[in-house]
């Protein structure tokens, strides 16, 4: 059942709508529980796009298994998302800043208000991102050390390889994240990916632990697999973060998600003009790189890769 | 006057970037002035070239008082100035939410790092910008709650108005910010046109730096003793919100006085032509902030009013 959850006027002759998907169980119960996916708070973040289709798929594929209720918001910045712009076009806001609104507000903080508004009172929350154009990221879930305590066994449920207990931007003040974890709905943020592209494959893999979400939740009542054993970092174990510190033309020497030794070179930066290295880039120790540049201009200080320190 | 380089961001096949900082007199680190963060902050380039104009002829005439030191930074965004694009030009990020900066991060911390390295210690800092939110505003001083705010300091710049902000968790990265907790007395400075020039307004912001220098006995300079400041709390500011989406006709605008029940704009139908809403004075009052363009969207703020204010 498709429900609009805002409508903004425009100047000239269109309406921007938010809508999303509620899926309802075939014999509904007011005590029923209530799961909400949303996905596209930023513009160029598409990822999402793909999981929001797979599983209203399957689900609807399989409604008998369906124990509760799902709503899927697919697209909550659909301006920015036809623009690909990562804000919220002509007010150039991030919507991820703009939690939990203002019902009073500009049309990006009264979108939030109403997001929020539709959204509170449910059982849990997922909000799904895909990483900027510039890196790619392995599928990982992102939490506050505040909320380790109380969401860190959904997080185990996700399927990620990865679980990062950091103060990240996507889940800062201001955030839908930290919005809804206020309010009490328990949130968890996933970012995967790079921008603008969908990895199917890491689509499929965050299906699957949604599922073993749902069938934990209690929405859901079919065989789900064994998620994924992540590797967790909270703030004791180090993240090491590898910028440039020349300006030029980066082309990695590792594949994402690999492991790396100490010494070994992560990719070199290079002068396509004059056909110098302008910087060869190494592993200052073991471990698995789970971030790596995608966009390959840098400036000095761009970000070329994130380390997870361990056995390589 | 010395020129030097603060900071360069290389570049694969633009110039170089080079931040450039202009030092006039010698001794003290007295005041420090910094333009523009983002690229469509025109006007504010425009101020900080006329005030290196009138700070070079000042200085040759001998009337920057011993042992004061003057540090004005044009510009730190020439990159996004000179492609019209208003955020840092490849990744979109605001050069002045990365104060005080990190020289081992992302390049633009890299450049606040440095920046910061440089302008701190000043006794007086003062910034020309912009507000988030385009429009025009009655030129104003702006300073934010930290504690340690000087309200009558403000004052000394004879500007018409002096307002004062709470500090929200994104303001923590703002150069306003980082100055006040390092020590050093900062003014924001907001001029009514952000990427046009006006040149009345452009001259009132040069005299109110030049005044203000005066004062504090860093200068010597004749010059009209301007405003004694009316002083307002940002969230005393009464926003007033269209209903409706549509081209947008201001009829009132910043600094004009209004009745309660009078018309400010109207919002008309971008097809047929016809009124489609009035804004209505809630008040009556100063207006301090207008929307200036031709498109609204519905809820918008059209305007921010000083309540029961008269000129």
């Amino acid at each position: 059942m498709i429900k609009t959850v805002v409508s903004v006027g425009l100047p000239v002759l269109e309406t921007m709508h938010i809508k999303k998907n509620r899926l309802m169980p075939k014999s509904p119960d007011h005590s029923d529980k209530r799961f909400c996916v949303i996905t596209g708070i930023h513009g160029d973040e598409l990822e999402g796009q793909y999981i929001c289709y797979e599983l209203i798929r399957r689900i609807e594929e399989n409604i008998d298994l369906l124990a509760g209720i799902v709503d899927v918001y697919p697209c909550v910045n659909p301006l920015g998302m036809e623009s690909i712009s990562r804000r919220v076009p002509t007010f150039d806001l991030d919507m991820n800043r703009s939690f939990p609104g203002n019902l009073e507000g500009d049309m990006s903080e009264h979108a939030a208000a109403k997001i929020v508004e539709d959204i509170a009172g449910a059982n849990f929350c997922l909000d799904l991102h895909a990483s900027n154009i510039f890196l790619r990221e392995i599928p990982q879930v992102r939490l506050l050390k505040e909320h380790q305590e109380s969401l860190m066994k959904y997080a185990m449920l996700l399927n990620t390889d990865f679980i990062w207990v950091h103060s990240s931007p996507t889940i800062q003040p201001a955030s839908l994240y930290h919005s809804l974890n206020a309010i009490g709905v328990p949130t968890l943020a996933v970012e995967m990916g790079v921008g603008m592209r969908i990895t199917k494959q890491f689509g499929d893999q965050m299906v699957e632990g949604i599922f073993s979400l749902m069938k934990e939740l209690g929405i859901w009542k079919g065989e789900v697999m064994e998620p994924k054993k992540p590797i967790i970092s909270t703030t004791k174990e180090r993240v090491t973060l590898l910028h440039a510190e020349a300006s030029g033309i980066f082309l990695p020497s590792v594949e994402h998600w690999e492991g790396i030794k100490k010494g070994d070179e992560v990719g070199k930066i290079v002068d396509s003009l004059t056909g110098e290295t302008r910087q060869t880039i190494t592993a200052p120790n073991d471990g698995m790189v789970f971030t790596l540049r995608e966009y390959p201009v840098v400036y000095g200080g761009s970000l070329i890769a994130r380390i997870l320190e361990g056995e390589a | 006057m010395f020129q030097e380089v603060i900071h360069t961001v290389k570049s694969p096949y633009r110039d170089d970037m080079h931040i450039l900082g202009y030092r006039f007199g010698r001794g003290d680190k007295a005041a420090c002035i910094v333009g523009p963060t983002r690229g469509n902050e025109i006007q504010q380039l425009y101020i900080c070239s006329q005030l290196i104009k009138e700070l070079s002829r000042i200085e040759k005439t001998g009337a920057i008082l011993n042992n004061n030191e003057i540090l004005v930074i044009p510009t730190l965004n020439q990159f996004s100035i000179n492609i019209e694009k208003r955020f840092w030009a490849m990744d979109k990020t605001d050069i002045n939410r990365m104060f005080p900066g990190d020289m081992t991060g992302e390049t633009t911390e890299r450049i606040a790092a440095d920046v910061f390295e440089a302008v701190k210690g000043f006794s007086y800092g003062i910034q020309f910008i912009s507000f988030h939110t385009p429009g025009e505003f009655i030129p104003h001083v702006r300073m934010m709650e930290t504690g340690r705010q000087s309200v009558s300091l403000a004052n000394l710049f004879g500007l018409p108005y002096v307002l004062t902000k709470k500090a929200h968790p994104f303001d923590q990265g703002t150069l306003n910010y980082n100055w006040q907790i390092n020590g050093t007395n900062a003014f924001s400075i907001y001029s009514p046109e952000t990427a046009t020039i006006d040149e009345k307004s452009a001259r009132q912001a040069v005299s109110a730096v030049l005044r203000f220098l005066t004062r504090m006995g860093i200068i010597k300079y004749n010059c009209h003793s301007g405003y004694i400041a009316s002083i307002v709390e940002e969230d005393a500011l009464m926003s007033i919100r269209t209903d409706v989406s549509g081209i947008y006709r201001p009829l009132k605008h910043p600094g004009d006085e209004v009745k309660f029940g009078e018309i400010l704009a109207e919002v008309v139908d971008p097809i047929e032509g016809e009124v489609i809403s009035q804004i209505i004075a809630p008040s009556d009052g100063i207006i301090f902030f207008s929307h200036s363009k031709p498109l609204v969207i519905q809820n918008c703020i059209v305007y921010k009013l000083i309540r029961r204010l008269h000129e």
